[in-house]
């Protein structure tokens, strides 16, 4: 099959080619300028908001600094947002990744309380998050739930569940030590913390999954037209079970980061609020909720530009209750820019200043 | 006598293509004026521009002598040109009355007034000649029904050009001769008709005038009787059409072979009636019917798209005991539905990647097809079939809709199947593409392949099959085979069975 064919017919070269677009025009076209282009802007407001943002210092044989501080607090969301992307392509959500978090992090200090050993925990707590993506694929891929219903019933559920586990020996709020657990969340690698090098590993997973086999392209087509993937052979139930488990599980591997941290089960707080994050995160990177595409390098900018602005927010010295409001603008000028329709109004304006 | 919509120098350029160059076209009232070309020879565009629903990058349009520049589909129609698009777009849930007055509903004390409501759409659709249950949802209607429906929303009452793209493409000869009759009768009352088919021989019996699209560019324009249809053809596809030979495949050759798949006794309560079907190598089976009459129910059946509920189904004599698209894909049978929009093509991925599709999905999600073999595969795809798209990363959506149509053919084909189910193969596919894809068929089945081809158009299947099975009212009702097949037949048939 190797042999060259010199035969290989070659594909009819459009006539179009003639008609190149501008270099400008072309590179404003690429889907990740627009995210790409926020966090700049954000962080060239924090230089100047704070003169040495960008230092990076080496305390106590480590890396700190607001870069360092960026990534370490946008790690779980990173890995949420990474699951929520994967589940969006299938013109799914899930709604519940809070709610996971939540009884994760129950079943954690539980199963600590109760002594086992703490890998065996570690363990317990992907299975928890698997559990709950379970749950929430059965419903959308057997059952035909619509997303948002389906994972709403874990979403409001799951917090009460965390509580019920709480009460099961007496502790409000039970607070625990694990040399492991933290080493992974708080502690650092030579100069790196630990958990960029666990985020890092995950991301690769997730990468090689989704563009080094045909998950991606199965993925993609599920979202894009269910029924025609399916009459082209692709699994639709058998993909988009897998999309949710892949969820719960990124957002067990947080949960466990952020309940080691904090080191108690706080299941009325923990993760609040984290489904929005990570669905602005996707749809920032270049993501719809119509489904159909994954943009795994584009979450990841999304989830950078929230954590930046987040950081930046409580560095500038305003106060913290303003940290959503600016939120809020900042995403919404990113989605404006992202539209089509006002992209192509900047892309015909600048080309017809350049005449 | 002056245009009632003149376009002159019309252009619009897509990223990679040229999709109309300084175009002229004008339609004068009481005329019917079809519009030709080759699938992507920028058809659909050139009206998309002249409704509002594109806009051009250069060129005017002039309505009663007053140049207009429609913003949207909605501003077009309130200046007087309703258009029914290639890919109808009704909402299939709602209601009639609600699909005709959307946009538009009559208000009383603010309130919207439901009764006026039913009373304009039954107006609507009277001045058609058609008289159904506006309550009733718009999906419960045949498709025939639903493309007038479609013709009454598209027309306000003042409307001076109505613009149909394809109208006919899933109608039989009955519905399309209601549809023409409406035509003639919109005519007569003087508005504008722009008329855009595949089928040659209809718009010669109902066009007065012809202009001709041949890449982007206008190549000619002219009475019926000044371009005739040969000369028409090879002004489409710009050379002479290769003669498609109509003398009929012999059927002794394959008769003896050992059938690839046998359905015995298959049916399904309520949809279809328990037939007998045998698919060997090297024939093609025909699927003949009126619309509705259960083809396509039972192309999907032998592919496993819908279960049976009785019968069994045997590949190479075994009996296939859970049969799916999954299961036939694996045993080598593939099937390009009809409707390509909703179940065939998946529109925000690249042509390459509809192409590789079925083949990486029967290879499995863990034996990725390389990069370059995909790309391999899709280039010889697309020099195989002839699809124009400026290149294999084009979103299939942005194909036009003759190529979406190449390349689900091209999905089925790349996986190299032993059994290939076609519903309407060559729905919407121009005249010099449906010739090749009629040699195409007689080659595979010549190299040894089993086809089953669902069609609406008798010459099509009278040109290929070697056999007919005739299907009436959701039954198989007869067999004809090679030699005694003929369109006279297979009517009889039909009609016969009762
Ligand atoms: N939205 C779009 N984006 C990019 N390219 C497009 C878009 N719509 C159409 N095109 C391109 O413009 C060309 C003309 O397409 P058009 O749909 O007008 O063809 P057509 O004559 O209607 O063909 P058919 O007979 O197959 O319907 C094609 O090459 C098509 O790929
Ligand atoms: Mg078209």
């Amino acid at each position: 099959m190797s042999t060259p064919t010199p035969g290989t017919p070659a594909s009819p070269k459009p006539a179009a080619e003639q008609a190149q677009p501008s270099a400008l025009k072309a590179l404003l076209r690429h889907r990740l300028v627009w995210p790409i282009l926020a966090l700049v802007l954000v962080l060239i407001v924090d230089a100047i908001i704070s003169p040495g943002f960008f230092q990076i210092r080496i305390v106590q044989g480590r890396l700190f600094g607001n870069l360092i501080d960026i990534l370490y607090r946008g790690m779980p969301p990173a890995m949420i947002a990474l699951g929520m992307a994967v589940v969006i392509s299938t013109k799914g959500i899930d709604l519940s990744v809070g709610s996971i978090i939540a009884v994760t992090g129950a079943v954690m200090a539980w199963r600590i309380h109760e002594g086992d050993s703490h890998y065996v925990i570690l363990l317990t707590a992907l299975c928890v998050g698997l559990a709950c993506g379970l749950w929430n694929g059965f419903l959308v891929s057997v059952l035909e739930i619509q997303p948002i219903i389906a994972t709403l019933i874990l979403m409001v559920s799951g917090r009460g569940i965390g509580l019920m586990i709480n009460l099961l020996y007496g502790g409000t709020n039970p607070s625990f030590t694990s040399p492991l657990l933290q080493g992974l969340s708080t502690g650092n690698l030579g100069l790196v913390p630990t958990r960029l090098v666990v985020g890092a590993v995950m991301i690769v997973l997730v990468w090689l999954l989704v563009r080094r086999t045909a998950f991606g392209l199965f993925l993609e087509s599920v979202g894009g037209n269910a029924k025609s993937a399916w009459l082209s052979g692709v699994s639709s139930r058998l993909i988009l079970l897998s999309a949710y488990l892949i969820s719960g599980l990124m957002t067990a591997v947080a949960a466990i980061i952020l309940t080691a941290d904090t080191h108690t089960s706080d299941p009325v707080t923990s993760g609040l609020y984290s489904e929005l994050d990570a669905i602005l995160a996707v749809v920032i990177g270049g993501g719809s909720l119509a489904g159909g595409r994954i943009y795994l390098d584009g979450t990841i900018i999304g989830v950078l530009v929230i954590q930046a602005l987040t950081t930046s927010i409580l560095t500038s010295g305003l106060p913290p209750e303003y940290n959503l409001v600016v939120k809020a603008v900042v995403v919404l000028i990113v989605l404006l820019l992202q539209s089509a329709n006002t992209r192509a109004a900047v892309v015909s304006l600048l080309a017809r200043r350049k005449g | 006598m002056s245009a009632i919509i003149e376009l002159s120098g019309i252009s619009k350029q897509f990223p990679g293509v040229r999709a109309l160059d300084n175009v002229e076209f004008s339609v004068e009232p009481g005329e019917t004026h079809a519009l030709m070309g080759e699938n992507g020879a920028g058809k659909s565009t050139l009206i998309k521009v002249m409704t509002g629903a594109l806009q051009p990058d250069g060129g005017t349009i002039r309505l009663a002598g007053k140049e207009i520049r429609p913003e949207s589909p909605g501003a077009a129609r309130a200046a007087g040109i309703g258009a029914v698009y290639q890919e109808v777009n009704l909402i299939p849930t709602m209601s009639v009355t609600k699909n005709l007055t959307l946009g538009r509903l009559p208000r009383k004390f603010g309130l919207i007034d439901w009764s006026a409501a039913r009373a304009i759409a039954k107006a609507k659709l009277a001045r058609l000649g058609v008289d159904i249950d506006v309550e009733r949802p718009v999906g419960s209607y045949s498709v025939a029904i639903q493309q007038l429906i479609a013709i009454a929303r598209a027309l306000e009452d003042d409307a001076r050009v109505l613009v149909l793209d394809e109208p006919t493409a899933s109608l039989d000869a009955n519905e399309t001769e209601r549809l023409f009759e409406i035509i003639r009768d919109l005519k007569a009352r003087g508005l504008g008709i722009v008329f855009i088919s595949h089928f040659i021989d209809q718009v010669y019996r109902i066009s007065d005038r012809i202009t001709v699209l041949r890449n982007g560019r206008r190549v000619a324009v002219g009475t019926v009787e000044e371009i005739p249809s040969l000369k028409l053809v090879s002004l489409m596809i710009g050379r002479e059409l290769e003669h498609v030979e109509h003398q009929r495949p012999s059927t002794e050759t394959v008769t003896s072979s050992k059938p690839i798949l046998t359905a015995k006794s298959v049916g399904r309560r309520r949809l279809l009636e328990p037939f007998e079907l045998d698919l060997r190598p090297g024939e093609v089976v025909g699927l003949a019917g009126l619309l509705g009459s259960g083809r396509t129910e039972t192309a999907k059946l032998v592919f496993g798209a819908i279960r049976h509920d009785s019968g069994e189904i045997a590949i190479d004599g075994h009996p296939s005991s859970s049969h799916s698209p999954k299961s036939s894909l694996m045993a080598g049978i593939t099937f390009c539905p009809e409707d390509r929009k909703s179940e065939g093509i998946v529109p925000e991925l690249s042509v390459r990647e509809n192409i590789i599709l079925a083949l990486q999905s029967k290879r499995g999600w863990l034996h990725l097809l390389s990069r370059k073999e995909q790309e391999r595969l899709t280039a010889e795809m697309i020099a195989a079939l002839n699809i124009a798209t400026p290149d294999a990363e084009k979103p299939v959506g942005q194909l036009s809709g003759g190529n979406q149509q190449k390349v689900l053919l091209a999905r089925s084909l790349v996986s190299n199947p032993r059994v290939l189910i076609l519903d309407e193969p060559t729905r919407g596919i121009d005249v010099g593409a449906h010739a090749e894809i009629v040699t195409l068929i007689r080659q595979l089945a010549a190299k040894g392949m089993a086809l089953l081809v669902a069609s609406s158009e008798l010459d099509e299947l009278l040109t290929v099959s070697h056999r007919i099975e005739v299907m009436r009212d959701r039954r198989m009702v007869g067999e004809i085979s090679g030699a005694e097949a003929t369109r006279e037949k297979i009517i009889q048939t039909i009609a016969a069975a009762s």
